[in-house]
């Protein structure tokens, strides 16, 4: 098991120094960038030649990657030119994290408590009405364009209806202290009750929007499962033991059908923080999402660099946990 | 089962939040009781669309500062609400000598910095030593002063700056070394603005430093101090939100809400909806599409005049054909423009006659547009034997004078080869290729503008033609290219206002008349919108609204 | 983005796809039929997966309205030209004379949905539109498969080394999540344009190809008609081209049918991020969309109608995709 962990992270840092180095590669072999973000029409000649030397971009590609190299390590990613210019970029990612972990959060939340109880519902009544409808309901939860979802419920429930407000993450004009960055539970540390309440507001509209796609995930994969254990000969034989159907849905059912949707879940917030940048982006929402929505359009390669290296990273890792997980649950896995 | 499970983390996870109470102390003040929903205060809440850079004008460059830094911060010589005249602000008065480079200031008495300092003849004269001594790194950052004055104390003799001189407590003499049209005018720049001594020497604010591909800006630059009727309150960049307070102390006339909030949303259509939700208040640069919608639903579009002029570039070095000017008079007569201008532009903009707007001293009132004429332009090209155009437009971006790109490159296009020239079409992302290849003469032509940043002709034409090297339009390979450049450097030097002004009109016939190193398109009135019972907002050509005198309203 | 919510037995990204591959692997049947091809020995024993599945999906709901959908789509697409009552890439001066930035034309007579925003004939746009949405989700898959084909056949067909090589790059791609992959190809194209635009969802879909294939012929190398066609003598290339790759098929049809629905998703959502095809003159759904949402608030139309054409259509792939995946794996047969 030892092994296997320390494997895969020697592989991880691997896949991270091929990836900063093509990353690199990519964003040097590029025109413009920086410089002319920064400039903008006014960049004459001069000008541009000034910049480049002071931010070293007139040296060999191989000695800028060195001294990017040098630099990452001591976690020095440099400061953001456009999305926060000044501010150190990894400055910007830690700040920004809360933000998308906590509307993934919420969004996973809304996923679960619908995908669940509807998969195993529509297993249970399988090639019924019920079964195809909610099938292809939660098969147009993937179809519908994340942005335009996300138009739709702003259009109706912000504008139309003024239920909720349009975007961003907390009212500007509340004074709300923060602790941890997560503003929810900021409140309710500080006992400022209404900036909770603001941000839950805020959080409904962007966490429906990126909830589905995990919703029909979730949904597909505990109708499968449960279809799967339904079959299953210990499930034929606590019928016919005359267990009643509540013992059977809890302790056979939904208990055996939860091992891949457990782990479905875990990956699935992985996914989230890419699915993101559409919620992030529609929703003004300040988390990594719109960071790197950002950073593309403004060619602010710093932050790019960071989240891009960090979404990757946490990608795996949680891809890692994952694995560790199910060789915990599941003796069968550790055998390989 | 799976609830007992779960129970096990959501109990470590109260016990954490419990224990994390304790130290998470709320920073309200018991006092403040305005807090909560927007009813009855008297806050004014913008809708931005990017982060400011910095608090400390000096450093900044992008209009998303400078519109925070604007209501904080104030500069010896102001412009007059509406216009782009200058008008005096912190200096009552100023008087050259007959060298055109002495200026005496006489400035305002009885103003504070935010901090309580003084503003006197000496802070002056330590905020030019300030702007003037920057270190290597500080002088890429302070670009405005670089585009103004040339150059830093280090490179003293190039530089137009030569000293200043505090004759007593209200009196100040700068000096320059050549008269030029723009000084003092440029003055009125927002990165030229007075800042306190006392906070930039103990917050450093000079020691800029380039790191990677950015500037790390010292503790001043995250607070800066000036005179102006607001000052900082914090600037949340978790919940991206800048506040702004009153300056009780202000020393004209007080500004009328206790609060300014800029609410980062960078999103375009967001802001819209935000305004319609009355979550903001305004906003900047709306869509030339939203404008009837939004008055419609009871807002304000305010359409500032035109400061900007849109203009395709010819580039002669990358094609030589295009050295010819009955091939350049002939791109333009295939031009429809004014249809363009109509069904493209937004309301209010104007096809252009020369290479600046009317708002501009130096404009040359008696040109006429050149004619939409199809016929002569294909007559006038298949004479020269036919013409192939690579034809770029910059994709990724909006501009003011630039609504959308493609969609005005693909109407020209249209045009042009009606006209029998055969258009090759390139696109570049504009940091990613465009600009850079407009600079190294990838293109033969290109889609471009310009905004102003402060009354002057010199900064229009002179920016485009000035140098005989450093331009877009290949001067060196036109006979005109010398002169032109030329009588622009004799131009930007006379003292004499109406004699100066006579030059720059004369040098604009040229353009058109005779050179047409370029063809200037349109000029386009940005706007920016307000919402219902919001008053007081001026719309500035500068795009540099103050917003001390607005009133939001009651509901 | 859209992960493909497909599998019926996930844990991660990689497992979800090899538990599809094996689908292929158990189809015995399927590889008896082509076994006798090449042994020129007929077959006829048993009922085969794929006769198995049709029967099956003749009768699901499911999968016959995600057919009709996607046969109406094909057709639309392919007489567009002559469907459409107006040049979709023309500036109609009908609509010109009204068009201004302030005002979209809404109907007009020949006009049934009125302008897009520079002047066009909106229905025609439509109609043309599923053209050029066609070749983008077809060419998106195709370039996907043939990345994904050629790497997932070197490592399956040879296995040691190459194999190992082949899938650590496959496992470096698999390491960013494949929206963030899609965009950052986009964004960083020098120029941009239809076919950056293509690349970019593709080169998402090639690890996901390539280990599917590998998986499939991993198991097929182990069988025992690949076995007998060893014995027999058969070179190594034809194993690999006439045994092993025809027979690995199954679950790329699968995955196809959904990618064609993903690539059509992506290339709107790469289009709202400003990365799209920034040259509009050929209507494509998906830039139509992402164009449109700068007018979502006066003229909700211009973007509804892509929008609903969009969804209906990567429905209509995955409902189909879905109902075969379900149908071709051998655990759900009943």
């Amino acid at each position: 098991m030892l092994r296997f962990i320390v494997r895969r992270l020697v592989q991880m840092v691997g896949v991270m120094v091929v990836l900063s180095l093509l990353l690199f590669l990519w964003l040097r072999a590029l025109p413009g960038g920086t410089v002319s973000a920064i400039l903008g029409e006014r960049a004459t000649p001069a000008s541009r030649a000034a910049m480049e030397e002071a931010f070293g971009l007139d040296q060999p590609v191989h000695i800028q990657y060195f001294k990017f190299v040098g630099r990452v390590l001591q976690g020095d990613f440099g400061p953001s030119t456009s999305v926060l210019p000044g501010t150190d970029a990894l400055d910007i990612f830690l700040q920004r994290f809360p933000a998308t972990i906590e509307l993934s959060f919420f969004a996973m939340v809304i996923a679960i408590a619908l995908g669940i109880p509807l998969g195993y519902f529509a297993a249970r009544r399988r090639a019924t009405f019920f079964d195809n409808a909610s099938v292809i309901v939660s098969l147009v939860g993937v179809a519908v364009p994340v942005f335009f979802l996300g138009f739709l419920l702003k259009y109706i429930f912000a504008i139309k209806l003024g239920w909720l407000p349009v975007s961003g993450r907390q009212d500007g004009q509340l004074e709300a202290t923060r602790v941890t960055g997560f503003f929810v539970l900021d409140g309710l540390l500080t006992r400022e009750f209404d900036a909770s309440w603001d941000a839950l507001k805020h959080l409904v509209l962007p966490s429906i929007t990126l909830a589905s796609v995990p919703f029909a995930v979730i949904f597909r994969i505990t109708r499968a499962a449960v279809l799967e254990v339904l079959d299953e000969d210990y499930i034929r034989t606590a019928e016919s033991k005359g267990l009643t159907a509540k013992v059977i849905r809890g302790r056979h059912i939904l208990r055996n059908a939860m091992l891949p949707v457990t782990t479905t879940i875990g990956l699935q917030l992985g996914a989230l923080l890419a699915g993101a940048v559409l919620t992030e982006r529609v929703f003004s929402w300040g988390g990594l999402g719109e960071a790197l929505a950002l950073s593309f359009e403004r060619r602010d390669y710093p932050v790019l660099q960071v989240v891009i290296l960090a979404a990757a990273m946490i990608y795996v890792i949680v891809n890692l946990l994952v694995d560790i997980m199910y060789a915990v649950i599941d003796p069968r896995v550790r055998t390989r | 089962m799976t609830f007992k499970r779960k129970a096990t983390p959501l109990a470590v996870l109260t016990v954490a939040a419990l224990a994390l109470t304790a130290c998470a102390q709320s920073d309200r003040d018991d006092s403040g009781s305005d807090t909560g929903s927007a009813a009855g205060t008297s806050t004014f809440t913008f809708g931005a669309a990017g982060a400011p850079k910095v608090m400390d004008p000096f450093y900044a460059t992008d209009g998303e500062t400078f519109r925070v830094t604007r209501q904080m911060f104030e500069g010896l010589v102001g412009i007059k609400a509406g216009t782009a005249e200058i008008e005096p602000e912190l200096a009552e008065s100023w008087e050259p000598d007959a060298s055109g480079t002495n200026w005496t200031f006489n400035l305002k008495t009885g103003v504070k910095f935010h901090d309580g300092e003084p503003f006197n003849a000496e802070a002056v004269c330590k905020n030019f030593e300030r702007m003037f001594d920057q270190n290597k790194d500080g002088q890429v950052a302070a670009e405005y002063w670089a585009g103004t004055f040339g150059a830093f104390k280090d490179k003293a003799a190039t530089s137009l700056y030569k000293g200043c001189e505090a004759k007593d407590e209200k009196t100040v003499v700068l000096s320059v070394n050549r008269p030029t049209s723009g000084f003092p005018t440029f003055l009125s720049l927002d990165a030229l603005s007075m800042q306190s001594p006392k906070a930039m020497e103990t917050g450093k604010a000079n020691e800029v430093k380039a790191q990677g591909e950015g500037f790390i800006y010292p503790e001043y630059s995250k607070a800066g101090v000036g005179t102006g009727p607001y000052k900082l309150e914090k600037y949340d960049e978790a919940n991206k939100t800048v506040t702004l307070v009153r300056n009780d102390d202000y020393w004209g006339e007080k500004a009328k809400n206790a609060k300014v909030v800029f609410k980062i949303v960078p999103d375009e259509t967001t802001r819209r909806q935000e305004l319609e939700a009355k979550s903001i208040n305004g906003y900047d640069l709306p869509n030339p599409a939203d404008w009837k919608g939004l008055e419609s639903a009871g807002n304000k579009v305010e359409i500032r005049p035109a400061f900007n002029v849109f203009y395709l570039g010819l580039n002669p070095i990358k094609n030589p054909k295009l050295a010819d000017v009955k091939i350049r008079k002939a791109i333009y007569q295939a031009l429809n423009r004014e249809e363009l201008v109509k069904t493209q532009l937004p309301e209010g903009a104007k096809v252009a006659t020369q290479m600046m707007p009317d708002t501009v001293s130096g404009y040359n009132k008696s040109l006429e547009a050149v004619k939409y004429d199809p016929a002569a332009a294909k007559a006038a090209i298949a004479a020269a034997g036919g013409l192939t155009l690579e034809f770029a437009y910059p994709s990724e971006v909006t501009r003011p004078y630039m609504p959308n790109p493609q969609k005005l490159h693909q109407a020209m296009a249209a045009d042009l080869e009606a006209a029998g020239i055969t258009v090759k079409v390139t696109t570049k992302p504009w940091n990613g290729g465009y600009l850079d290849g407009v600079d190294a003469n990838a293109f033969d032509a290109f889609l471009l503008g310009w905004t102003g940043d402060y009354d002057s002709a010199h900064n229009f034409i002179g920016t485009f033609f000035g140098s005989l090297d450093a331009n877009n339009f290949g001067l060196t390979k036109h006979s005109f290219g010398a002169t032109l450049a030329g009588d622009l450097a004799k131009a930007d030097a006379i003292v004499d206002e109406a004699q100066r002004t006579a030059a720059y009109e004369k040098i604009n016939q040229q353009i058109q008349e005779e050179y047409l190193p370029a063809l200037a398109i349109s000029h386009s009135p940005p706007a920016l919108v307000v919402g219902e019972g919001v008053e007081g907002v001026v719309a500035s050509p500068l795009t540099a609204e103050e917003f001390s005198g607005v009133t939001v309203g009651g509901k | 983005m859209t992960p493909s919510p497909m599998d019926p037995r996930p844990s991660s990204k990689k497992d979800r796809i090899d538990a599809l591959a094996s689908t292929a692997g158990t189809g015995t049947a399927v590889a008896d039929v082509h076994v006798s091809a090449a042994g020129k020995v007929k077959d006829t024993g048993g009922v085969s997966l794929i006769a198995s599945a049709w029967a099956r999906l003749r009768r699901d709901p499911v999968f016959l309205l995600g057919a009709v959908i996607t046969i109406l789509f094909v057709v639309l697409a392919l007489l567009s030209p002559w469907i459409a009552p107006n040049d979709p890439t023309k500036r109609m001066p009908e609509l010109l004379k009204d068009l201004t930035p302030g005002n979209i034309p809404g109907a007009a007579p020949g006009f049934p949905l009125g302008s897009d925003e520079f002047g066009r004939d909106l229905l025609s746009r439509l109609i043309g539109g599923a053209r050029q949405t066609l070749i983008v989700g077809v060419f998106a898959t195709l370039f996907g498969l043939a990345g994904g084909i050629t790497l997932g056949t070197l490592a399956g067909a040879f296995g040691g080394w190459i194999d190992s090589l082949v899938m650590r790059i496959v496992d470096v791609m698999l390491s960013i999540p494949s929206l963030l992959l899609a965009v950052s190809i986009a964004a960083l194209a020098p120029e941009p344009s239809q076919w950056t635009v293509i690349i970019a969802i593709a080169t998402v879909q090639v690890p996901i190809f390539a280990r599917l294939l590998r998986g499939s012929m991993l198991a097929q190398r182990a069988s025992d008609h690949v076995l007998a066609a060893r014995a027999l003598g058969v070179t190594q290339g034809a194993i690999v081209f006439r045994h092993m790759l025809p027979n690995s098929l199954g679950p790329v049809i699968v995955q196809s049918t959904l990618v064609l629905a993903t690539s059509i998703l992506d290339a709107a959502a790469l289009s709202f991020l400003g990365l799209g095809n920034p040259d509009d003159r050929q209507p494509e759904w998906g830039a139509m969309l992402g164009t449109a949402t700068r007018y979502i608030q006066d003229y909700p139309h211009l973007a509804f109608y892509p929008a609903a054409c969009i969804i209906v259509v990567a429905l209509g792939f995955t409902l189909m995709g879905e109902s075969l995946r379900e149908a071709l794996d051998p655990k759900s047969r009943r």
